[in-house]
């Protein structure tokens, strides 16, 4: 057995105890899906960011950087400053008002069955497009590094499923939340030790290591260039660029307050004080986390080199790569774990949001117009749900084996911050905010940012004969909007959707309700208490 | 009467029930639903209060200005970088750009401004429970 199959099956082996002890202790709805609102301050917190950092972030960023230097870091800025959004405005008030997920604020003053109808499509649409995401890239990856021991794409991606629904399905929202707690801590140790690496590299000396960065010699088209990979401009500079990373950069600082699988993470702690707390702790390890990307990036981009890394399976295998030719074989094979144990945690983080939101919201709330049937029907009514969501991830990531779904991810953001972000502003802040405005802002967010991607570069484009399946464009004719990032359109319209929406009609009933929203969101009284075992 | 002779279970008014014993315990009492202790709570009257005005003006005070900020001091980045990317390539500690240190600023900044609002919202606890004591004390 090769030493990273080894490393796998030890994750592996670690998480399903878990999930078994989670299995045992767990019961009854809160339990199921919010732990019993008793984890605390600095889990939630590392949990937290253990389901933000995905393999997109460890990979992809890390790719970017050392493919698009600077411009790449810009990721890594955007993802922590949006978290005081997530601070300052979301958290507390969502811990205060809600139950289980998004839309139990949204329903709290609004007529509940439109609203949760569309704040639950609006959910399963970003986990889902997230998820495809990462389990194509999973599928990827996992064939890539076990070259040799005959682990194909279909066999990799079917494995990732399997475990996610065994994760959720018997572990619950507990078991979920210490999968991402050791995956948060080996992808911080494991990317502690490669900077510290890369650093040795070069003596030590911040000097050295950046004055090798301002020299980066590739190629391009055949010729050999040098560039500063500390300028900015070798992503963004030409064209719209600059418009696409300020629409990429409010995709970000807005998006991450509507990510579904973050906001459920609030729901798993005793109070808003303690809420509070884990975004603290959420944002250490999360700033500290990509500022070493910048050693992940440019690391790899000087030691490794940007022509060796596309040799050898393109920029998604930077850090690998990077971990191979700083400490070899076996550091290799520990990084590659890591990587594997981010998007499995992911995958699973995402599958209990998206069940919670289809069991709670549709089928508890819309479908049997808020109470359960029999008790416990809830919970079994998520545990299907995770059951056909593997199910289905597994069968389209299969299917999407050689598309190029890298734009999946900032297609998720564009929904949470077009989508999302705006009807829960309104409904917290503005007392005149109603149902129609909830309604059709969430479904003008949700169209502008699908339509505005399927007629980006993203999916539009004409390719050169002979560009690799997994690179091309799915629609080739020129793009209609010169945007990848839609965000700083789509954004917008979801305001206004929500805005104009409002002003059609008023609500006295939802208006006379805003009292008690606010007095609860600011104050905590009436909240979701921590239960017992 | 019992309704199956030979049953030994006690039942309301039989020779064998355990009531006249003293053996029942008397019902607990009810505890309110979360709909019921919203129904029973004039809210528009608590968000009238000082103590509530109170708290929203100190959150407003503090929130406000720092959501400002950090927006401006983010999209400053972006568009400096996008618009103004000579500027930014001048160099400030050996090879160290304007850009890099404008963008490693920003998680400093971001720190910062978690660190101050952690700070406030110790007050606006203490405030808080100042609301709720008056919600829960003698009216």
């Amino acid at each position: 057995m090769s030493t990273p199959l080894v490393m796998f099956v030890l994750f592996i082996a670690i998480t399903l105890l878990i999930t078994g002890w989670a299995a045992r202790r767990s019961s009854g709805s809160n339990s199921f899906f919010a732990a019993n609102r008793q984890i605390t301050a600095w889990q939630n917190g590392i949990a937290v960011a253990g389901d933000y950092m995905s393999a997109a972030s460890f990979l992809g960023i890390a790719g970017l950087i050392a493919f698009s230097g600077y411009d790449g870091f810009m990721y890594s800025v955007g993802f922590l400053v949006a978290y005081l959004t997530v601070l300052l405005v979301v958290a507390e008030p969502l811990r205060n008002t809600g139950k289980y997920t998004m839309a139990d604020v949204l329903a709290f003053r609004m007529s509940p069955r439109p609203v949760r109808a569309m704040a639950s499509l609006s959910t399963l649409t970003v986990c889902i497009f997230y998820m495809i995401a990462q389990m194509v890239g999973a599928g990827t990856l996992v064939s890539q590094l076990l070259k040799g021991s005959h682990i194909s794409y279909n066999y990799a991606v079917i494995g990732v499923g399997i475990l996610m629904i065994v994760y959720v399905v018997f572990g619950g929202m507990l078991a979920t939340t210490w999968v991402q707690i050791i995956k948060a801590i080996l992808l911080m140790l494991g990317t502690l030790l490669l900077s510290i690496l890369v650093l040795s590299k070069f003596n030590f000396s911040l000097a050295a290591f950046f004055d090798a960065v301002s020299h980066v010699t590739y190629t391009v088209k055949g010729h050999s260039v040098t560039k500063n990979f500390l300028e900015p401009g070798l992503k963004y500079g030409t064209g719209y660029g600059p418009l696409d990373l300020i629409s990429l950069g409010l995709a970000l600082v807005l998006g991450t307050a509507g990510l579904p699988h973050i906001l459920v993470r609030f729901y798993t702690v005793p109070d808003a004080k303690t809420a509070r707390a884990s975004v603290i702790w959420a944002m250490i390890v999360i700033g500290v986390f990509y500022i070493m990307t910048t050693f992940l990036g440019f690391g790899a981009a000087t030691l490794v080199g940007p022509d060796f890394i596309t040799k050898n399976g393109g920029t998604n295998m930077s850090a690998p790569l990077l971990a191979q030719a700083v400490a070899g074989d076996v550091f290799f094979a520990f990084i590659s774990a890591i990587a594997f144990a981010t998007i499995l945690a992911v995958v699973a983080g995402l599958t209990i949001s998206a069940s919670t939101s289809f069991a709670h919201d549709f089928w508890t709330n819309v479908i049997h117009h808020g109470t359960e049937r029999s008790k416990g029907e809830e919970v079994r009514v998520a545990r299907v749900t995770a059951f056909a969501i593997g199910i289905i991830s597994i069968a389209l990531a299969i299917v999407l084996k050689n598309a190029n779904v890298a734009f999946l991810v900032g297609l998720a953001f564009a929904v949470a911050a077009s989508a999302n972000l705006p009807v829960i502003l309104l409904s917290l802040f503005w007392r005149r905010f109603n149902t129609a405005g909830a309604v059709c802002g969430l479904g003008t967010g949700l169209a502008a940012s699908i339509l505005l991607i399927l007629i980006s570069p993203s999916i539009m484009g004409i390719d050169a004969p002979g560009v690799a399946a997994t690179a091309r464009h799915f629609i080739q004719r020129p793009a209609i909007f010169p945007l990848p990032n839609p965000g700083i359109v789509s954004i917008p319209l979801g305001f206004l959707g929500a805005i104009l929406g409002c002003l059609v009609c008023r609500e006295p009933s939802a208006e006379a309700k805003f009292s008690e929203l606010s007095v609860r969101a600011h104050t905590g009284i009436g909240a979701e208490k921590a239960t017992a075992e | 009467m019992n309704p199956n002779p030979g049953d030994p279970a006690p039942s309301a008014g039989t020779p064998k029930d355990a009531a006249p014993l003293g053996l029942v315990k008397p019902a607990p009492p009810h505890v309110p639903t979360p709909e019921e202790f919203a129904r029973s709570v004039d809210w528009s009257r608590v968000e009238a209060t000082p103590e509530f005005r109170e708290l929203i003006k100190a959150k407003v005070a503090f929130i406000v200005p720092a959501c400002i900020f950090f927006m401006v001091y983010y999209f400053a980045l972006l568009v400096s970088v996008g618009y103004a990317p000579h500027f930014m390539e001048t160099k400030v500690i050996g090879v160290v750009n304007l850009a890099y240190l404008f963008a490693l600023s920003q998680f400093f900044v971001a720190w910062i401004i978690a660190a101050l609002y952690v700070r406030a919202a110790a007050k606006y606890d203490e405030m808080s429970m100042r609301v709720i004591r008056k919600l829960k004390g003698p009216k």
